[in-house]
């Protein structure tokens, strides 16, 4: 095995594989994105506002995510719905999402359909129209979508919580698609100011991936989004940032829907920065040794293999955001371990690996899989352009993307011990327990 | 701009020609071994990988009396140490070639889905070959899959979609394997034995229902070699498929409490076989009643009325047997409404059919969304490996447009009158619907 892995490093290292990417940026300060794949005949076009659920304003909490909705009703030239009919009348499919930094629009379609993407893209960029109608009925749809996803989930109301918990300050704490009572409180007006403000080309970043040339994308974009007027004075991204966090905050949820306990614990985390990526790769990497296969990861060997606490285990990083990001944890106990028992398990693996370090086996395995990504990513060119817009809309720049592989090889062994001494800090983290209903436990079959 | 708008868009209409898949018949090669082992594959060096999707016809549907579950659990075992290897010394050496190996059961059939890198292909397929042809089924290992399975068995008990698909699946088809879940029953799960995963193995795994694609940086005479090494000393033959069972769904509305705010409904009658030559008008159909979000199930539930979030219909052809499903959920003071428009839009399709408007609209999008599909690798094999099990040829994919094509209003609504109905759609709720009892 040893000889092999050799091959590999040799092999992996070849600089032909990147990603042709191409960007640019039009006059109206709209940045473009072009990544080129040219095994099918197939483009995705996707347009990121650099606004997201954490830009909104106090108690308008889902106004982000509920014009994502409202900008699939109508423009000056179409009509409610026509925008998604026209994509799907040419065989293609379009959808959006809505995350605390970004809102993203995306058609997926054969390359030939490309312009007709960008016109009604740019159309509906600063031309929405909406009835009081469309409004109301499409506020009840994002209701069901919030009772479907969320109210009706146990572990989906958890999460929130923990999340309401880890942020006392900063609107991370607050659900993207909402609270249900402001929800129910949105109206035309707020989606338009929202909309206004914020729709814009010189707050817009463009990706294009698939079979197209970068020449023609961008006489296209000259075309289509070129004319669009920038919004002046597009005030500068700042949220309200967390006061330190003086003492662990712990919380115990139980709901008789649930089957499986578990307990999950997230500490605040440094995100990746524009520049200076290099103690977010650390604990990207920290995640994968400690909780990232269950077989070979640290946290499943000792909790699943060695001493079997644990059914499930796992720990991760989310780094990809504006500001601060987080570190978790989380563990399944098998029955007869409960939820204080699986905790301290989780604890004492946690300090273990503290004391004992990596180990260095494990770590030339998982940068041998690091290097194959480079390879096995390739055949995705739509998760690439997804990268590509969540990272730019959150301040990274073309290189810090570009570079992000490069960043997690070369963290070291002795990052990663330094970024574990620094993110396992108890007074900056959250505790949640989440349990069945035991006085009402189901009659079984 | 927006005076040209309107132009553009009718020019794009009327030229909404079609897309060829990347894919055409004289790229997918049949690949046959030595010893006799067929392959389909699509060469293509751009990136040095390879996918790999190897399925075996029977799946779930071979557990034996009183052993459900057992290939469920014996598929997510194979992994768990195999040849001199244990759970960890495998998934170590795996990690090791930085290749992807994933084993999953269905209904009628079981899968492995590979990826391995072209520099250590060999190495990547000696090791799968020892999951596939030596798995250890270790006590432990099979003791600690067995928790994991037990937990989704826990958990489903809990999940109204689960609580709504199971009761759907035993009214529909009772003691046949379809009637119930392949995750097994507590007891059932609880009693199986490391000899039953080597029975369960031997039963599953035979090479006389197994089915191959390829596709990535691999010749055909590379391919030929890797086939009979991976997969030549399997077992030939595997024991009788299940019977042929006609759904027993005859109408009516089934409740299930449940204290949620939402209900979960799910719905079916009996559908049409994937090989009824009257199959593509009946896909095309379904694709207007309940496809995309312009069909006519999301335009009249969450479109115009605003009761849910999503909703669906689907041709679910098994092997032995074809239902329609569909499924949506709505909060407890609407579902009765959203069950109310279902129906009507079931008679309405049944009594009226479709327009010649409709029909084409649907042409154009499933002729042109076809091409789309074909985006990697590992979707390619998995598409190439089902075509194969529905028996269609290679050049399928490039008659495949021109069939859905040549579909007629008078052919489609004649499928529509045989396909759809209305008496005997059966809805199974599960929540705390108002206004709304079984009946």
């Amino acid at each position: 095995m040893k000889s092999l892995l050799s091959i590999i490093v040799l092999g992996l290292s070849a600089p032909a594989l990147a990603a042709d990417v191409t960007n640019f940026e039009l006059e109206n300060g709209m940045d473009v994105v072009v990544i080129e794949d040219h095994r099918a005949p197939v483009v995705v076009h996707t347009v990121w506002y650099k606004v997201g659920a954490a830009d909104e304003v106090a108690g308008k909490s889902g106004i982000a995510h509920f014009l994502e909705h409202l900008m699939f009703k109508g423009t000056d030239t179409l009509d409610a719905g026509e925008l998604s009919a026209t994509v799907t009348r040419n065989g293609g499919s379009d959808n959006a999402f809505t995350s605390w930094d970004y809102t993203a629009y995306y058609q997926r379609v054969a390359a030939d359909r490309l312009p007709l993407m960008m016109e009604m893209e740019a159309d509906r960029m600063r031309g929405l129209q909406m009835t009081e109608d469309d409004v109301a009925t499409e506020r009840n749809i994002v209701l069901e979508e919030r009772n479907q996803r969320t109210d009706s989930d146990p572990s989906a109301l958890f999460r929130e919580q923990m999340r309401a918990a880890q942020f006392l300050n900063h609107p991370y704490g607050t659900p993207i698609i909402g609270w249900r009572h402001e929800i129910e409180q949105l109206n035309r007006d707020d989606a338009f100011a929202f909309y206004r403000q914020y729709y814009a080309p010189n707050n817009a970043i463009l990706v294009v991936a698939g079979d197209v040339d970068p020449q023609e994308v961008k006489a296209l974009a000259e075309t289509h989004y070129g004319p669009i007027e920038p919004t002046v004075d597009l005030p500068e991204r700042m949220r309200p940032t967390e006061p330190p966090q003086l003492v662990e905050r712990r919380m115990t949820m139980i709901d008789p829907q649930v089957s499986q306990p578990y307990m999950t614990r997230s500490y605040l985390a440094t995100e990746r920065n524009p520049g200076d990526q290099s103690e977010a790769a650390a604990l990207e990497v920290l995640a994968s040794l400690l909780g990232g296969d269950g077989a070979t990861s640290y946290l499943g060997r000792k909790l699943m293999f060695d001493d079997p606490k644990a059914i499930f285990v796992s720990a991760f990083y989310n780094g990809a955001s504006l500001d601060i990001g987080s570190f978790g944890l989380v563990i399944a106990p098998v029955p007869g371990v409960s939820l204080e028992d699986a905790e301290i398990a989780v604890d004492d693996a946690i300090e273990t690996f503290l004391s004992e370090g990596v180990d260095l086996e494990q770590f030339e395995r998982l940068k041998t899989q690091l290097r194959a990504s480079r390879i096995y990513q390739l055949d995705n060119v739509e998760s690439l352009a997804r990268r590509y817009g969540a990272e730019l809309t959150i301040g990274l720049s073309i290189d810090d993307v570009q570079s992000w592989p490069d960043a997690l090889e070369a963290v070291t062994p002795d990052d990663v011990m330094k970024a574990a001494q620094r993110v396992f800090d108890k007074s900056n983290s959250v505790t949640g327990f989440l349990l069945p209903d035991e006085t009402s436990q189901e009659a079984g079959e | 701009m927006r005076q040209i708008f309107k132009p553009i868009l009718g020019a794009a209409l009327l030229c909404a020609s079609l897309v060829n898949p990347a894919v055409a018949m004289n790229e997918v090669q049949e690949v046959t071994s030595d010893s006799g082992i067929t392959a389909w594959l699509v060469e293509d060096h751009t990136i040095p990988f390879t996918a790999l999707e190897l399925r075996f016809r029977g799946g779930t549907s071979l557990d034996r009396e009183g052993k459900r579950g057992e290939i469920n659990l014996m598929m997510a075992t194979l992994e768990e140490g195999a040849g001199d290897l244990d759970a960890q010394g495998f998934a170590k050496a795996r990690d090791s070639l930085a290749a992807g190996f994933t084993f999953d059961s269905y209904a009628d059939s079981v899968s492995v889905s590979a990826k391995f890198l072209t520099e250590n292909r060999d190495e990547a397929m000696a090791l799968l070959r020892t999951a596939l042809l030596e798995p250890r089924f270790d006590e432990t290992a099979v003791d600690r899959v067995r928790g994991q399975v037990e937990s989704i068995i826990q958990s489903n008990m809990t999940s109204p979609n689960d609580i709504a698909s199971k009761a759907l699946n035993a009214q529909a088809f009772g003691d046949h394997p379809y009637g119930t879940s392949s995750n097994g029953t507590f007891e059932t799960v609880a009693s199986l034995t490391p000899d039953d995963m080597r029975t369960a193995h031997k039963r599953a795994l035979v090479k006389d229902r197994l089915y191959v694609a390829a596709v990535g940086d691999i010749t055909g005479s590379e391919l030929a070699i890797l086939l009979d090494k991976l997969l030549g000393d399997l077992p030939e033959g595997g024991p009788d498929l299940p019977e042929q069972i006609t759904p027993n769904l005859q109408g009516g509305i089934n409740v299930i409490p449940f204290d949620t705010p939402q209900s979960v409904v799910m719905f079916g009658h009996s559908g049409i076989p994937r090989d009824d030559p009257n199959f593509i008008p009946a896909y095309i159909a379904n694709e207007i009643l309940g496809g995309t979000r312009e069909s006519r199930l999301m335009q009249e539930v969450r479109e115009k009325r605003g009761l849910t979030y999503g909703i669906g219909a689907y041709l679910v052809p098994y092997d032995h047997s074809e239902v329609v499903l569909g499924q949506f959920s709505s909060s407890n003071s609407v579902v009765r409404e959203s069950i109310d428009v279902v129906q009507q839009e079931w008679a309405r399709l049944a009594r009226e059919g479709v327009s010649a408007a409709e029909l084409e609209a649907a042409q154009t999008y499933l002729t042109g969304a076809y091409a789309l599909r074909f985006d990697g690798n590992a979707p390619i094999a998995s598409i190439l490996v089902g075509m194969q099990m529905t028996g269609l040829e290679r050049d399928y994919i490039l008659h495949r447009n021109d069939l859905i094509n040549a579909v007629t209003v008078d052919e489609i609504n004649a499928v529509i009158q045989d396909l759809y109905k209305p008496d005997e759609l059966t809805f199974f709720v599960v929540g705390q619907p108002e206004g709304l009892k079984s009946e």
